[in-house]
């Protein structure tokens, strides 16, 4: 249950003149979800890429389950969805599931089982033969959690799941995801939603390219003397409470 | 490469179920072909009507017989002015002097300024010749009469030389003799003249003519006609400037069709985030890039049968060479234009963006890959050409389809397109570590 997934390390990330990430320690442990919150420009998104292995880090090092990133051939160990769908909307469900998972490179015998198994999980099946095009927005963000679960991934990255969905199919992802979990897998996700900074194990405050705090959400409210993980943000960024 | 096979069977599905993006690319080729054919051919029967004034008869004769040219007399310039004015005509010829005219055009479409100005040439020559003619047939029968004379006039001196005989006047026979040589030389030499004259009216009166007429009168008078058959090496008579740019707009629109397709394809899937996410599986750069040739590939050959089936089947158009040839030469400019297009959709932010590489890359290669001769053109110009892909596949397939070469003798076009093909196709497998690092 403590074996590291991934692990950065002082990343420092320049674009240009502009260094958006100034020193970056991040860790994900086998078996816990790791929140990532921070306002817009933070450098969320930046750190995701880092992690794999689309950027390459200019200072520091980024390890992804004992691989020094950027590694070509480990993106199949890991499940992503991005903040975008990302779909195939003139595909149906099942195709974009069936071709994400070649290239994911299940097994030929297997993909049929994953699909059906994934597609359960976020609650799509009847749904499976229908054009994305005809999706609900709902819809679609669960087919994107399907097919980064795709392939039984070691390590889940995911780049704010729950934006624009419903609170009820909400709470169904977390479920999800706290079965990841409990499968002993690690889960990196970021969001600009506080409440869901509370449901993560430890989460990791990024501030202009810095993690100013990293802890249990419990322990960091605690340290900030403040009730919610809100206000643990706002103290952090030096707004007047 | 497994995944690229999977890419393509997905780009392919993708486009399927796009009924009008496929429409476009297998009906719209034929449909601008077919109106293509219907505009080129129509150009080719102008007809020109031209009005007269104080035109010798006989000229106005052989210009009406000139095809195509219709004549019309006009009393006065003024009237022949207001006809030309209200585009009753669309020239006047006027005799100005003895042997000079004045041709006024309405100078509007430069093909019938030609006619005119051709067919009046012809007619000049045909009525120069007549009268000609009639000066050697003339001629011709004074020298009859003069020849008659001399036989008398020698028949004469004959008798008296033999009348002479007894006299033996050495010095009186030598001038006899001499007196006879020299008629009988100038007589024979106008003789010359006369045929020699008429073999050249005869030869420039054939020239004239032979453009409008397999069949033209000899210039003997004696109406022996001289047939010309004519046989040609690539189509028919019908053959025109549609049937030459067919090869080229072939590879035209699998370019284009291609270009424009691929590159907004691959554009959609960098904008909705699935190239993110295909980046984010361990698919290979160069497996992305093989996966949209493969399919593309397969759409420009589908996309070339239909184009040679309609334009072979519908428009009678000859391909000499083999088909194989064709499809070979199609498939590698459909590859060219996927890379180009996948290529230059890394510049283009939105949809409208990319259909802004049409003025700029597109519409360029039909000007210089061969569609407009570009043989009369300066030479920095023709050098636009050879950076072009089109010119390549053009020259190509204008060899395969009306010269009948094979694939083995076009190994500099064929080496070329490659060549395109490795760089292009290099630079895209490198622009995609943008995306992704490895």
């Amino acid at each position: 249950m403590t074996a590291t997934q991934m692990n950065l390390n002082h990343v420092v990330k320049r674009f240009g003149k502009q260094t958006v990430l100034q020193g970056v320690d991040l860790t994900v442990q086998a078996g816990e979800i790791v929140g990532l919150i921070g306002p817009s420009g933070a450098g969320k998104s930046t750190v995701i890429k880092t992690a794999l292995g689309m950027e390459v880090a200019d200072g520091g090092s980024a390890t992804v389950l004992d691989t020094q990133m950027p590694n070509r051939a480990l993106l199949g160990r890991i499940g992503y969805m991005a903040q975008d769908d990302a779909l195939y909307s003139t595909l149906s469900g099942r195709e974009n599931l069936t071709f994400f998972g070649r290239m994911k490179d299940v097994g030929k015998n297997a993909l049929a089982p994953a699909i059906a198994h994934v597609a359960a999980v976020v609650d799509l099946t009847p749904d499976l033969d229908k054009r994305v095009a005809g999706y609900s927005g709902g819809m679609k963000r669960r087919l994107s959690l399907a097919i980064a679960l795709l392939g039984d991934p070691e390590l889940l990255i995911l780049d704010e799941p729950t934006v624009g969905i419903d609170p009820a199919l909400r709470r169904k992802i977390w479920r999800e995801l706290d079965a990841v979990r409990d499968a002993g897998r690690g889960v990196l996700i970021t969001t600009h939603v506080m409440d869901e900074a509370e449901l993560v194990d430890r989460v990791a405050l990024l501030l202009d390219g810095r993690v100013m705090a990293f802890d249990r959400p419990a322990a960091l409210e605690q340290q900030y003397g403040v009730a919610t993980i809100e206000d643990v943000f706002l103290k952090a960024e030096g707004v007047a409470l | 490469m497994r995944h690229a096979w999977f890419i393509a069977r997905r780009v392919i599905a993708e486009l399927l179920r796009d009924k009008r993006t496929l429409a476009l690319m297998f009906v719209a080729p034929v449909l601008i072909m077919f109106l293509m054919k219907l505009v080129f051919t129509a150009n080719s029967t102008t007809g020109v009507t031209v009005a007269t004034v104080g035109l010798p008869t006989n000229v106005r004769t052989a210009l009406n017989d000139v095809k195509h040219v219709t004549v019309v007399k006009r009393g006065t310039e003024q009237a022949a002015k207001r006809a030309l004015a209200d585009q009753k005509v669309d020239a006047y010829i006027e005799k100005t002097a003895a042997n000079r005219y004045r041709v006024t055009y309405a100078n509007t479409d430069a093909t019938k300024t030609a006619l005119v100005k051709a067919g009046f040439g012809a007619a000049l020559t045909a009525a120069g010749v007549k009268t000609l003619q009639q000066t050697v047939t003339k001629m011709g029968k004074t020298i009859t009469v003069m020849s008659a004379t001399i036989k008398k006039l020698s028949a004469a001196q004959a008798v008296a030389a033999a009348k002479a005989a007894g006299a033996a006047g050495g010095s009186a026979a030598a001038g006899t003799g001499a007196t006879s040589g020299a008629a009988g030389t100038a007589g024979s030499s106008a003789t010359t003249e006369a045929a020699s004259d008429s073999t050249a009216a005869g030869d420039s009166a054939g020239a004239a003519t032979s453009d409008t007429t397999a069949t033209t009168k000899a210039s003997t008078g004696k109406a022996a006609k001289v047939k010309v058959t004519n046989r040609y090496r690539y189509g028919n008579k019908d053959t025109g400037f549609f049937d030459k740019i067919v090869p080229i707009l072939m590879g035209f629109f699998v370019f284009f069709f291609v270009f424009l397709i691929s590159g907004m394809a691959l554009l959609k899937e960098r904008t909705t985030g699935t190239l993110d996410r295909l980046l984010a599986t361990p698919v290979r750069r160069g497996e992305i890039v093989a996966g949209y040739m493969l399919s593309y590939g397969v759409l420009a050959i589908i996309q070339t049968v239909i184009i040679v089936l309609t334009t072979v089947g519908f428009m009678n158009v000859e391909i000499t060479g083999s088909l194989f040839a064709v499809m070979v030469i199609n498939f590698l400019l459909a590859l060219v234009a996927l890379a180009f297009g996948i290529l230059m959709s890394t510049f283009a932010q939105s949809e409208f963006q990319m259909m802004q590489f049409i003025p700029i890359i597109v519409i360029p290669q039909v000007f210089f890959s061969g569609i407009v001769p570009l043989d009369s053109l300066a030479d920095w110009v023709k050098n636009i050409s050879y950076v072009l892909p089109l010119t390549y596949a053009g020259n190509a397939m204008t060899q395969v389809i009306m010269h009948g070469k094979g694939l083995l003798s076009l190994g500099l076009d064929i080496a070329v397109l490659l060549l395109f093909l490795a760089v292009l196709s290099a630079l895209n497998v490198r622009g995609m570590r943008r995306y992704r690092k490895v």
